[in-house]
Parts: C-alpha cells; structure tokens; sequence
C-alpha cells in the first residue's frame, strides 16, 4: 500500500526524519519496501507571480517575464505561449538544477543571454521539474501558492510503499498507518472530521434496508444524497488518490476511494434512482441469477454469493463489486452510499469462484471491523456534500442484527517475560498497549484486563498482546540468550545418513550430482515407459504435470541437454525421491538413486573408446562394497534398457536396482546420441542391509600359494558360475579374472577366461602337493558342471 | 720390493684419477687390491725374503694397502655422489605438464549448501528429520492456524493435487513450506523437541530470474518448557555467524505468519554494499533471509501441547536464496537446469 506522508501529516504529526521513522516502521511489522521522494532535489527554485509581461525585442516567439519572488523580482526569458500576467509559477533561480527539456540531462542553471537579452532565472515547465514529460507550456500553481515558498515544500511529498501483513487490514488505511506511527512516536492521533448539516427528508422515507442473510452481512449501513452534480474531483483529491495509486474517476467514486484508503472501509455509491422501489435486500443469490458488474462482464451467480438486491433483482455482488446498472454517472443527482460489514470467508469464497478481486474484496476478505462502517459513512458523506453542494436526507440507515462484544483479554507480567525472556514492567506494558489504543484496567497487582480497540480484528489471545509489547519496544531490545533445557535424544532415520553417504561415494568415483524437478511431462514420463503417475489439478505448464515415478526422466534430460556442448565425459547422478500412488492416501515417496555414464571416465577426448556397461557396474559394485553389502548381478529385462545387456541387482534375495545400457530408442526419443548405462537403485530396499554387524575376521597366518589358469567354456556361459565354482574351494582365497579372449585361439561358440587363484589355509601352510590335488578337483568340477577345460 | 711397492702406489694412485664409473672403480680395486692383484702379488712375495726384510717390507705393503684402500672409498663416495647427481639431473620433468586426470565429481550446490545449515543447528542439538513433500491440506494449512479461506493462504501459491474426496474436496496439495513437519514431528513426540527438517517445496509460480516453481526449504523447531523469543534470538543469531562469518550483522523485526505469534523475520546486512545499501538489498541495507517466530499457542493446543506450559520457536529459510547471496548467483534457474558449466563451479 503506498502512502502519502504530505497526507498521513493530516492524522499524525511527523516528528522524525524520513529515513528514521522508515526504520521504526519497519521494524514494528510494517515494512517500508520503498521510497519515492517527490520533488528531491528542488533547491533554488521557489514560487512567484508573473507581474509583467513584455515583447522580446529580438525575437517574435519569445517574452520578458517579470517575476515576483517577494524579496526580488528577476526577469527571465520564456518561449512558453501559456505565461500571462497574474499566474503563479515555479521559478528556478540561478544555480538551480533541472531537467533540460530537450536532452533530458540535469544540468544546472547559470545566467545567460537569450537572444541579447539577460535571462535571470526560469520559469519552470513541469518536464523540468521532473513532474512529466509536459514541455510544451509552462507549470501553473493554483493562484493560493505562497510567493518565495521553496516548491519542494509546496509541492514535494514522500511516498512509503507500504508491505502490510495480511493480519493488518487496519493499516490498509491512512488512519490505521497514523495509528502506529502515533505509537512509534509518542504522537495523537486526530480523525477526519464528519459533521455534515442533514436538511433533506429523513431517509427511512426514501430507502429501507433488509438483511436476510445475516449470517454473512453482520451490518449494512447507508446514507442518501440528493442534488449532488458528479464532476471531477477537485485537484488535491485527485493528486492524493494518484500518490496513493489509484485512478480519479468522478468527485462521488472518487470520494468513496478517498475514505476507503483513509479507514479502510470499502464503500460503494449507487445510483439512488435505478434502486427499483427504493428497498435493498441483502441476500444470497438465487441459482443462476445473473448480474452485469462495472466491468461490463455478466456473471452467472449461485447461492453461494452474497448479493445487494433491489425489488428487481442484484445491482452488486456484495463486497466485491458493483453493477454496471446502478453505476454513478455523469447525470446522476442523488446517490446512496452503502458502507457495510460482509463475511470476510464468503466474500473470499465468491471472489476466488468468479476470479473476480477487487480493492473491496480483498479487504473484506480480510475482516473489517463492523463499528468502522458508521464512522467512514459519516466522513464519505460529509466529503461529498462538501465537494458536490447536495443535501443528505435526515439520519442514516443502521442494520445491525449480529452484534460483537468487544474482546477483553487477561495480561500478567510473568506472561509477557515467558514468552519474550525479558521482564516488562506493569506500567510499561499499559503504556505501550496504551499507545496503541489498547484500554488496560488493572486486574489485580501485575495482571491487566486488555480491551481491543475496535479495528484491530487480529488480537485475540495474550500472545498478540505479548507481540504488540515487543514491537513496540523493538525486537533489538529483547535479550540474546542461548537454549539452556535438556538435548532431545537421537532417534535416527536410517535412511539420511545412507542417502548421504551415498552422494559423497558416488562424488567421489567422478559422478556429478544433479538435482532435477520433481514435477515432469507426461511425455517425459511415457518415454521413460512410465505410467499411472500423480497429477497436478493446476499445473503451472504442462512440463511439470506428473510427480515423477522414476528419477530416470530427469536424469535423461539432463544428460541430452549436457550434450549439446560437452565433449567429454558426463558422469551424473541423482538422489530424489520418486512418488508412486496410493488409493485415497498421500502417495508413497521412495528414496531412489539413478545414476548415468556416458562417455569415458579418463581420457578427456572424444570419441576413443566410450564409457560403458562395466564402468557403470564398477561405480555400482564399489559403492556397494563401500557401504558393506555383498550384491550379485543377474541378467534381466527392462524396458528403458537394452535386453542381453541389463543386470538386476540383488541384496540376499531381494532386487534393491537395475543396471544396463539404455536402449537405442529411449536414447532417441531423449535426442541422446551417444551410448548411455544407467543404473537405479532403491535406498530404502538397501537400508536393511547396512544395519547388518560386522564383525572383524582376523588377518591370515599362512603364506598364500598361486596358481593361474585360462578355461576354455561356452561363449555364452555366464562368468559368475566359474567363478562361484573355484571360491567354492575351502582351500582357494579369492579367484580374479584377468583375461577374457575369445578368437582364433579357441574354437567357434567358445571363450577363454583367466583367472589367478590365490591358495590359502586359515590353519596350515598348504604343501604343493595338497594345492595341485585340491585344484584338480576344482578343474574336475569345472569340467563336470560346465563342460569348462583347460586351454593348453 | 720397497721400490716395486712405491711404483705401485704411485700407478694406483695415477689410474685412480683417471676412473669414471662405478664399474671402473670395480676393476682397479681387483686390480690393486683384488686376490690376485698387484699388491696381493707383492704380499705373496715376502715368503721368500728373510724375517727382517719380510718386517719392513710387510709393514710398508700394508701402509699402501691402506692408503689405496682410503682412495678407493673416496673415490668411491664421490662417485656415487656424481652418479647421483646425473640422474636428478637426466630426471628433470616439465612440472606445468597436467597430471593423469582422475574423474571429479561434485555435489549439488544446494546439498552442500543445506549439509553446512543443518551442521549448525546439529552443533546446537537439533536433530535432522524429514517429511512428506506430497501432503494433507490439514498438515501444511489448517494445523498451521490457516483454516481455508483465510487470507494468508495467498501468501503461498499452491499446487493442488488431482484427487477429490466424496464431497469435492482437494485435500491433497505439494506442500508449500517445510512448516508442517512442525504438526507431524510434534504429533509423534512429546517436548523437549528440537528439530530441523530439510526438503522440497513448491508453488504455483511462473519462473523466472528469481522464483522458482520448486526449491528447497529448512525448518526448524524447538519446544520446552521456558523457551523465550530470547533463545530464538540467541540461537538464530548464532547460527547466522556460523553461515555467514563473525563480522555480520543480525537484524531481528517483527513479522507476520499465522503460525507464530510473535513472528519474527531476520535479516543479515547486506554482503555487497556491507549495509549502505545497493540493488541487491533493495537499498536498505539488510536482506532477508529467515521468517521465524513463537509457535503459536492455536499450533502447539492443536497437537495436544499445553500452551501453559511450553513454549516455543520456529524457524524457516530458504536455501537457494542464501546459494545466491553467497556465490552471487543471478538466476535461481540455474539450480536445477543442471547445466554441467554452472554445477562445476562449486
Ligand atoms: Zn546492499
């Protein structure tokens, strides 16, 4: 909300510095987000009165004007075709700075002469001041501009743009702003004045008010003008209305805006002859009743909304907006202006139903006050006879069937230093409340009886009060001090330290971590054979519709748009969670990690030899050695990846990932278009697994005896059942593979595989002897089970 | 003899100066000193001369033995040291040449970034939880004292869920905040609490340069018995210090959130102009960085909490916004476009 300080001046008086008072604003929960300074920068230029005009001697198109500053009364040369005798004009004097009204530059006024004629000072245009981009005539002061007053005082201001809570709707006004800077500062505040003379016909003659929904209009109050002529507003209004960020439209409307920003209080002027039978009724619309608003949209209302009717039928949408039938215009003559109290959840409702908010609305919606309603009608109508010379009608309409008791609340000393930790004396706490229109009776000794003034709807407990203390005070005065109470024990989730270790495992082996969104396309999922996911009602675009089931998409996306100017590697991995639904309940969220190879780990050059399916299960298979679990691979399907080269990946019995290559036509539909592995693994599957105990096994004693041998087995025999076969031996250590060859050296459909055997008793030194009977034995197996021999 | 001795000592000494290697030095030493050299043959000789002469003759080959012996261990040690010296001279390397690249990955910035916060409040006790990001309206709302219709829900824009109840209702949303793990943790378990809780959030936002449809958030809470705004201040102040340096300065005012009561927001002076205000902190000197406050009695009745009895804060930041601060990062797009060039630099 932006506020005019030139205007707040006439609620409260202004004491500190502008920069100050911004400070202390701030700092009590009304934040100053902005500063525009109006007519900064104004020195040496003041007001004057034009007192002779006379012809340039040499030039047809200029003038010699005369100006009266009071003290002097320099001549100045003007070009301007609307200076004439009498006006009262912004004159700047030598060395003041202005805007050039051709270049736009500042520069700073020095004498000079104008066609052989001395030029004094100048008379300003309004460009040059920097009010507009008006250059084409001179600035005209209205005729009661004080001579020789410097202009910044006459015509500067300062405007406060104003961020306001939504638990504030009083400092949605003027008068709720004054409030607490009347508080900030020690000052009182003074209320608009709104005496008017009442000389018509009493109003219960000319219009009656029934409301038949009161549950959602607590009080409807109204007064009648008649003989009103609608016009402009006069020119302060206007400007204040501008400041203040709003549009002058005519003196009435213009007038209802003007006493809404100044108490907040949303009012609206019909046309009190297109009221058909003179009868409001305050009630929910029927099913289907239609209005045409201001907006010159007809709207299809439901009982939901509240409406203001005439004998006919609505002519408003209850505090949202009015109807373009009963609006004020140029030949209206008599007016009656509502100033009532709506159900801020209904007018919320109806407004987010009809994507309809207005200014009325979203203070409404809000919660007003009911005893506001009175106090802004009386102003509003004061404000209009005096602009317009029309008559009100004899007292107002006051409906009222909900009435409120005013909140009283309990307050003791030992509650406020409870909750700040700083001991606030009784007399203190009465003073600030106090300040704030707060009245305080004191209870008993350190316990006050608090009353809420009326426009503040947000105070209800001892906590509010409490908070009002503190800010007022200042949070700076509040202590520092440290939590002193018992540490709450630990109850670990296992899976945050796993999921952590994790990432630093997965850094560590050259992977780069990646964050993608949660939210994905449908296509996005559909590439990725994903289906069935959750979906957003309102999706900002339809590229973040579904809630991921797989990290996998993301992950695709962000290796295809990496591609586009990285040659080398591009390692990445994600740890997120996936999101799988569930009928009638939150969906289940899965700790998953995905990771994707692509290009070779080292070298940094491409093409040479890309990454490919082992370096993506080496990353896989020592990450799970890091982490303590014994996994085996076995191959598997999948449908993101290529059959014959995708492995599952099994904790005990159970799958906890899947690792392969992806296949070509995902690769495709992702414009991927080097080889990719991925691999996904499932953090909650694996968490079991690392709670396991560990237990030390103690450090061999006996020397290891070698032996290497090269097998000749089936091509497509799998390499784990060799393997499994010589580590079956209670005699072998370990068995590593250390050559794979299959060609001209052996024959068709079979390969040779190389493995060194590492010899070894927990109990003896083993004889050569024992170590080549136990490895014929081994050979025998190998024979027996796989048809395995031994390549000569 | 006496004069074969001489001669031998002065052409020992003489092919001395003139041997290069160590393998040189190898063959003189057989041929002087060896089994079967020149000195050994003179040795060998004294069998054949009388007792006298073998006395004087003897003592005068064991003085050359020993003189020439000395030689070759001098020049044995100079040797070595001049083959040592060649080769730290022939192993001269180009040290500006790259080293044998091993792979480099890299966390996340904002998973670095959200370790270093949690660290400090785990440094003052508080224990890391997480929770749902897809949830119920009654956890991320209405348990927060923000039943529907309530004005404050436009504070956060709000991705509502395809699903609705028998009667029409969306009960299901992406939660907007990290707050309503504040409701679940203290529904689970009884005070003293003290949590933070790290995770994404989102909102109905169209992007741009400084918002983002999902980010993430972190939470705090702690309840007990006698906890002040004071130890909100204490421990958010020091937190601030351990995240941005000791010289900060920490502004505390007052704020609005329907789930606090007070509510605070904490500012830090700005790191660019250092509080003379710039374009970053919107010329005032200090940027906001945290929304905190009391819980609100409404919050701690609605999970079975005597308000009479406990008190407490809460706390919740944002974490992208500090990443940008901290690194001068001008585009919150960047964190999860995931473009190799900006991940690196971190
Ligand atoms: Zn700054």
């Amino acid at each position: 909300m932006k506020v005019s300080l030139n205007w707040l001046r006439d609620y409260v008086d202004i004491t500190l510095p502008t920069k100050e008072l911004a400070h202390r604003l701030t700092m009590s929960g009304t934040e100053v987000s902005g500063i525009e300074i109006i007519g900064g920068g104004w020195d040496n230029i003041v007001v004057g009165e034009v007192i002779e005009v006379k012809p340039h001697p040499n030039a047809d198109r200029l003038r010699l004007a005369t100006v009266n500053l009071g003290t002097e009364s320099p001549t100045s040369v003007c070009g301007a075709p609307n200076l004439a005798l009498g006006q009262k004009v912004a004159f700047a004097r030598i060395g003041a700075e202005l805007i050039d009204g051709h270049s736009g530059e500042r520069i700073k006024l020095s004498p000079s002469r104008i066609r052989g004629v001395l030029s004094e000072g100048m008379i300003c245009s309004e460009k040059e001041l920097g009010i507009s981009n008006n250059h084409s005539e001179i600035m005209v002061l209205p005729d009661d501009a004080p001579i020789e007053t410097p202009i910044g005082d006459y015509l500067g201001d300062v405007i406060f743009d104003l961020d306001i809570t939504p638990n504030r709707p009083d400092c949605l006004s003027l008068v709720g702003i004054a409030r607490e800077v009347g508080a900030l500062t020690g000052q009182r505040v003074h209320l608009p004045e709104d005496d008017y003379p009442e000389v018509g016909p009493p109003v219960d003659e000319l219009a009656s008010v029934h409301i038949a929904d009161p549950d959602l209009c607590s009080r409807y109050c109204a007064s009648l003008l008649t003989d009103v002529r609608v016009a402009q507003s006069p020119r302060w209004i206007q400007e204040r209305l501008i400041a203040c960020g709003m549009r002058p439209i005519n003196n009435i409307v213009d007038v209802t805006n003007y006493v809404m920003l100044e108490y907040g209080q949303p009012l609206h002027a019909f046309d009190y002859q297109k009221i058909r039978g003179g009868r409001i009724v305050v009630r929910r619309a029927g099913d289907g009743e239609v209005l045409t608003t201001l907006d010159e949209v007809e709207r299809t209302l439901n009982p939901q909304t509240l409406v203001i009717a005439d004998e006919e039928g609505p002519i408003a949408i209850a505090g949202v907006m009015g109807g373009l039938g009963s609006e004020v215009r140029g030949e209206t003559t008599s007016i009656l202006i509502e100033s009532a109290n709506f159900n801020n959840v209904s007018i919320r409702r109806t407004s987010s139903g009809l994507h309809l908010r207005s200014e009325a609305s979203s203070r409404f919606e809000k919660g007003m006050n009911p005893d506001l309603t009175i106090l802004a009608l009386r102003r509003a109508t004061q404000l209009i006879l005096k602009l317009t010379n029309g008559k009100a009608a004899k007292g107002i309409i006051n409906v009222h069937p909900v009435k409120r008791e005013r909140e009283a609340i309990s307050l003791s000393t030992s509650e406020v230093e409870r909750i700040l930790g700083m001991d606030v004396g009784i007399d203190k706490v009465r003073e600030l409340l106090g300040s704030l229109g707060f009245e305080c009776k004191e209870k008993a000794p350190s316990e006050l009886m608090v009353s809420v003034p009326y426009w503040r709807t947000d105070i209800h407990l001892a906590d509010d009060l409490v908070e009002e203390v503190a800010r007022i005070i200042g949070y700076d005065e509040i202590p520092i001090t440290m939590l002193h109470g018992e540490i709450p024990t630990y109850e670990p989730e296992p899976i945050i330290p796993l999921r952590e270790r994790v990432r630093d495992i997965l850094a560590g082996y050259g992977l780069q971590e990646v964050i993608t969104y949660s939210l994905v396309s449908l296509g996005m999922l559909e590439r990725a054979h994903s289906s069935g996911a959750v979906r957003v009602a309102n999706p900002m675009t339809s590229e973040q519709e579904y809630l991921r089931t797989t990290l996998r998409p993301g992950l695709l996306k962000a290796l295809s748009s990496n591609e586009k100017h990285e040659d080398g590697a591009i390692w990445l991995f994600e740890v997120g969670r996936t999101y799988l639904p569930r009928e009638g309940d939150l969906p289940e969220e899965r700790e998953m990690v995905c990771g994707i190879i692509s290009g070779p780990r080292i070298a940094p050059l491409w093409p040479g030899g890309g990454g490919n399916f082992f370096d993506a299960k080496g990353v896989v298979e020592t990450l799970f050695a890091r982490l303590g679990i014994e996994v085996r691979f076995e191959a598997c399907e999948d449908e993101v990846l290529s059959p014959g080269r995708t492995a599952g990946i099994f904790a005990g019995e159970k799958r906890v990932g899947v690792l392969g290559e992806v296949h070509p036509r995902v690769s495709e539909s992702f414009d991927i278009s080097r080889p990719a592995f991925l691999f996904e693994l499932d953090l909650g599957d694996i968490a079991p697994y690392t709670s396991a105990v560990r237990r030390y096994s103690p450090l061999p004693r006996f020397p290891t005896s070698v032996r290497d041998i090269a097998l000749v087995i089936d091509e497509g025999l799998p390499s784990i059942r060799v393997k499994g076969i010589i580590e079956g031996s209670p005699l072998v250590s370990q068995a590593t593979l250390f050559d794979i060859y299959s060609g001209e050296q052996v024959p068709g459909g079979k390969k040779s595989l190389a493995y060194r055997i590492i010899y070894q008793s927990p109990s003896r030194t083993l004889t050569d002897e024992e170590v080549n009977q136990e490895q014929e034995r081994i050979l025998g197996r190998l024979h027996r089970e796989l048809g395995a021999t031994l390549r000569r | 003899m006496l004069k074969k001795l001489d001669e031998i000592k002065s052409k020992a000494i003489l092919e001395l100066g003139s041997v290069g290697g160590l393998n040189s030095l190898e063959d003189w030493r057989v041929r002087y000193l060896g089994r079967k050299g020149e000195l050994t043959n003179v040795l060998r000789g004294l069998a054949s001369l009388s007792l006298d002469e073998r006395k004087v003759i003897g003592a005068s080959a064991n003085e050359v033995k020993a003189l020439l012996e000395a030689h070759l261990e001098q020049k044995r040690a100079a040797l070595k040291e001049h083959e040592l010296s060649m080769s730290i001279e022939l192993g001269r390397i180009d040290v500006t040449l790259p080293g044998h690249p091993l792979p480099c990955g890299r966390l996340h910035p904002t998973t670095q970034i959200v370790r270093e916060i949690c660290a400090a409040f785990v440094a003052m006790g508080f224990q890391v939880v997480e929770g749902p990001e897809v949830e119920w309206d009654y956890y991320n709302f209405e348990a927060l004292n923000i039943p529907p219709y309530h004005p404050a829900r436009d504070m956060w824009a709000t991705l509502w869920i395809d699903y609705e109840t028998e009667t029409g209702e969306r009960p299901m949303l992406l939660r907007t905040h990290t707050s309503p793990m504040q409701i679940r943790v203290m529904e689970r378990t009884r005070p003293p609490v003290r949590v933070v809780v790290p995770g994404k959030v989102y909102r109905y936002e169209a992007t741009d340069a400084t918002h983002e449809s999902m980010f993430y958030q972190i939470e705090g809470l702690a309840v007990d018995e006698n906890i002040t705004l004071a130890d909100l201040k204490g421990t958010l102040y020091e937190f601030a210090r351990r995240l941005f340096g000791q010289e900060r300065k920490v502004r505390f005012r007052c704020d609005y959130f329907p789930f606090v009561e007070p509510g605070v927001e904490l500012a830090i002076d700005c790191f660019l102009c250092g509080g003379r205000g710039c374009r970053v902190c919107n010329e005032t000197g200090w940027i906001e960085i945290m929304g905190a406050g009391m819980v609100h009695p409404n919050v701690l009745k609605r999970v079975g909490y005597d308000p009479s009895i406990y008190t407490g804060f809460a706390f919740g930041l944002g974490v992208e916004r500090i990443i940008m601060l901290k690194y001068g990062i001008d585009d919150i797009r960047l964190f999860y476009g995931n473009d190799l060039r900006f991940l690196r630099q971190f």
